[in-house]
């Protein structure tokens, strides 16, 4: 019987939105208060989804501890009390949950083998949140 | 494989209906609305749930400009229904019972042409009327 998982983990974090592609006056233009040179900060509520079949012997998709393990040392780590901007991966991609999004979910796709990674959702505010599941559709 | 990103933008709004189908008798209205059909009305505070879906522009890092997205839900949405009388200040409810299915519906029809002008997909519109009774609307099956 094949179920999914759910686990949520917190981390603030510093950004700022802007693209050397456009002028600083476009960037303001697009990014709004995002652009602010100086940055600013969210609480970033990451949901993650696992899948698999229940073990029978355990009665589980995967051991939490694992998933936790996995997503401290991975995901909380490099991100808990840093300025996005600032770490390789946003170098040359702008920090946007969408792009935060496809960057965790690639980090745990790669590193957590317990389980299937089904998708990343990630909540910036109370009333923005953004999903990414590999580019297909996931389920409904 | 394209960075396909689901954006999720949420907002509140207050407004009152009542349930009646003048094609029912008196006693079926009260039996089958229950009491939903009491005519001098009642209210809840809704919670929509937007959600648009596209790749990520690898300019802007954005699937869309959410200042446009909360432009769009003030204008269509909010100014339409927040703080109204849905049966009788929506103009698809003074034929149309106003069930969260019905304001899901014609919420999507709203902000979905104005979306579709931006470039943005529509995915789905989640409507709850209190936290405990929410639907959802992903287009015509």
């Amino acid at each position: 019987m094949k179920a999914y998982l759910n686990r949520r983990y917190l981390f603030s974090a510093a950004h700022r939105l802007h693209s050397d592609v456009f002028s600083e006056s476009e960037n303001r233009y697009l990014y709004g208060k995002c652009n602010n040179p100086y940055g600013h900060g969210h609480n970033y509520i990451v949901e993650v989804c696992v899948s698999g079949q229940v073990d029978p012997k355990t009665g589980m998709v995967c051991n939490l501890v694992d998933l936790d393990e996995c997503v401290r040392a991975q995901v909380i780590e490099r991100y808990d009390h840093m300025n996005l901007n600032l770490l390789p991966e946003f170098k040359n991609v702008v920090p946007t949950t969408e792009n935060l999004c496809v960057e965790i979910y690639e980090i745990l796709k790669r590193e957590f083998q317990h389980a299937h990674l089904e998708r990343v959702r990630i909540e910036e505010t109370m009333m923005n949140s953004f999903e990414y599941a590999g580019g297909v559709e996931p389920r409904r | 494989m394209s960075k396909y990103v689901y954006l999720t933008r949420k907002c509140e709004f207050s407004a009152s209906h009542y349930y009646h189908n003048p094609e029912f008798s008196a006693a079926e209205n009260r039996r089958i609305f229950g009491k939903c059909n009491n005519l001098n009305g009642h209210g809840h505070n809704y919670t929509l749930e937007l959600t648009v879906k596209g790749s990520v522009d690898s300019q802007t890092g954005f699937v869309i400009n959410l200042v446009d997205l909360k432009e769009i839900l003030n204008r269509e949405v909010l100014d339409v229904f927040d703080h109204r009388h849905l049966n009788k200040e929506v103009p698809e409810f003074a034929k149309q019972i106003p069930t969260s299915e019905n304001i899901a519906i014609s919420i999507w029809n709203r902000v979905e042409p104005k979306l579709k002008m931006l470039n943005a997909v529509i995915h789905r519109v989640r409507l709850y009327e209190t936290p405990d009774l929410f639907v959802d609307f992903y287009g015509e099956a």
